[in-house]
């Protein structure tokens, strides 16, 4: 599912449970998600183990997962 | 007696119960004589347990006067956070959620704390289920800032850190899931420290975020905060060896951590390096990769774990959370799996990229809060001429650690124009918290505290 498809799901979900106000902070969570699924050390998790920068001690896989 | 010693830390009360300078019943009574004196107007506690205080203080004297006395916490009034199990009091967690039946049992901190001789006084208010940094969210009412009225004393542990402030407990003990131990005791000028991740049990307590949860103290001290934290730590033993050549260290990481900083914070925290390098510490320039991510790894996280806790209460009884923390904890409920696994993966990138930050430096050094403590009732404040989101200001500086489980301290650094406290965080290396305290203590004595 993609990022807009969830968000409208979502709304249409709150909007059917009477929680209307739920919708903007949908909104936030969803620009939450873009910024941490567009996060560079996230890249390997999509299964581009190369995109990781091996001089980043933050980003080296050196830690059992 | 008065109530002059409510002022006192634990190490200078502990020394006059010892030598019966004091007795203990005398130091119990003149706490509730001052609970009784400020706290209707404060709000600080949801029970005050004037009843067994006083027993268990008599019982202190004839186990003092016997020769058995325990250590500096025997006869010591303390409190603790409305989350925590007492046995025979119930847990609100701030809720009309959890009913009013009492904990069967005490909490193995609290079991602890009465094990070292502490007195439990009474248990503090928090913003509800502690998913919250102002207190504004309580069944028991907003706990006011003692040297401000129209504030917050900051949250969610805001009822644990006003007693402590004003002299109505000696210590407590507050939950800390994504800075709620630091924030109310910068906000209210104490210390408060939150132990490397799983050093101090959970148990007892009502969760918010269990992989972000930390229980820990607020005092007025660093000295009284390491004997709180020795108390009630699970491993009763030595830690690793200290970092070896970075004992006069310190790496200030200003990327992110002091990009956001209300202009009064940001010169009291500067005034304070410098009396920390007039002291002879060191402080370099240093940066936590990818920190500017920190905000939405814990957001993933603690959104997804709570809604997990709350699942059935909101199904059951949705009308009885206030209403911001039911849309919050609602919120969560619609993070997806693949999300929280990124976060979790986010939350490992940024422990290695604060282990590296520390890598050589006996801790990091920024200011615990970024702001004063805020206006009741306030949704944005002005931050350099920015308008932020006051959930977003209050956590920026301490979320990052409490994702990564560091060892973090907030130490009173200065005051505002106006009165209000600022506060000074120290992050120490994982599983080291006795080697932070012991930063954290040098680092009080160079800006005068103590």
């Amino acid at each position: 599912m993609t990022l807009d498809d969830w968000l409208v799901a979502a709304k249409s979900d709150a909007d059917r449970r009477a929680l209307p106000e739920l919708k903007p902070l949908l909104d936030a969570l969803a620009d939450a998600t873009r910024a941490l699924r567009a996060a560079s050390w996230n890249h390997h998790t999509a299964g581009s183990r190369s995109a990781v920068d091996a001089s980043d001690p933050a980003t080296r896989p050196d830690e059992p997962r | 007696m008065t109530t002059a010693w409510c002022e006192h830390p634990i190490h200078r009360l502990a020394t006059a119960i010892e030598t019966r300078e004091v007795w203990v019943r005398e130091v119990v009574d003149a706490t509730l004589d001052r609970i009784a004196d400020r706290d209707a107007s404060l709000r600080a506690f949801t029970a005050v347990l004037s009843d067994s205080a006083r027993v268990d203080a008599d019982r202190a004297d004839q186990e003092i006067a016997a020769g058995r006395y325990r250590g500096p916490l025997h006869g010591v009034p303390v409190s603790i956070k409305d989350l925590i199990d007492l046995a025979g009091v119930p847990t609100t967690a701030a809720s009309r959620v959890t009913g009013r039946a009492p904990a069967t049992s005490d909490a193995p901190v609290v079991a602890r704390l009465r094990a070292a001789g502490a007195i439990l006084i009474g248990k503090c208010n928090l913003h509800e289920f502690a998913f919250g940094t102002t207190g504004e969210d309580s069944s028991h009412g907003q706990t006011l800032h003692p040297r401000d009225p129209n504030r917050s004393p900051g949250g969610s542990s805001g009822g644990s850190a006003v007693s402590v402030a004003t002299g109505m407990a000696f210590a407590t003990l507050g939950t800390d899931t994504g800075g709620s131990i630091r924030i109310p005791a910068a906000a209210c000028g104490l210390v408060g420290l939150k132990p490397t991740f799983g050093e101090v049990s959970c148990d007892g307590v009502v969760p918010l975020a269990p992989s972000l949860d930390h229980v820990g103290p607020l005092t007025r001290c660093v000295r009284d905060a390491r004997l709180v934290y020795r108390a009630i730590r699970d491993h009763q033993g030595g830690e690793p060896a200290p970092i070896n050549g970075a004992d006069q260290t310190l790496g200030c990481p200003r990327p992110y951590f002091l990009d956001r900083l209300d202009d009064e914070v940001r010169a009291v925290f500067e005034r304070a390096l410098s009396r920390l390098t007039d002291a002879d510490w060191t402080v370099e320039d240093a940066r936590v990769q990818h920190a500017h991510d920190a905000a939405t790894i814990y957001l993933h996280l603690v959104l997804s774990e709570a809604a997990t806790v709350h699942t059935a209460a909101l199904e059951q009884q949705p009308q009885d959370y206030t209403p911001a923390v039911r849309l919050r904890l609602e919120l969560g409920r619609y993070v997806q799996a693949e999300d929280y696994v990124r976060a979790q993966h986010g939350r490992a990138v940024l422990g290695r990229a604060v282990d590296a930050a520390l890598a050589g430096r006996a801790a990091l050094v920024l200011p615990s809060l970024a702001i004063p403590a805020p206006p009741l009732g306030a949704t944005a404040v002005d931050v350099g001429g920015q308008t932020e989101s006051l959930r977003s200001i209050m956590l920026r500086l301490t979320q990052l650690f409490s994702t990564t489980g560091h060892p973090a301290v907030s130490i009173p650094c200065g005051l505002t124009s106006t009165g209000l406290p600022c506060g000074l965080q120290l992050v120490g290396h994982r599983h080291r918290t006795c080697q932070l305290l012991d930063v954290a203590e040098a680092c009080e004595t160079a800006l005068g505290g103590g």
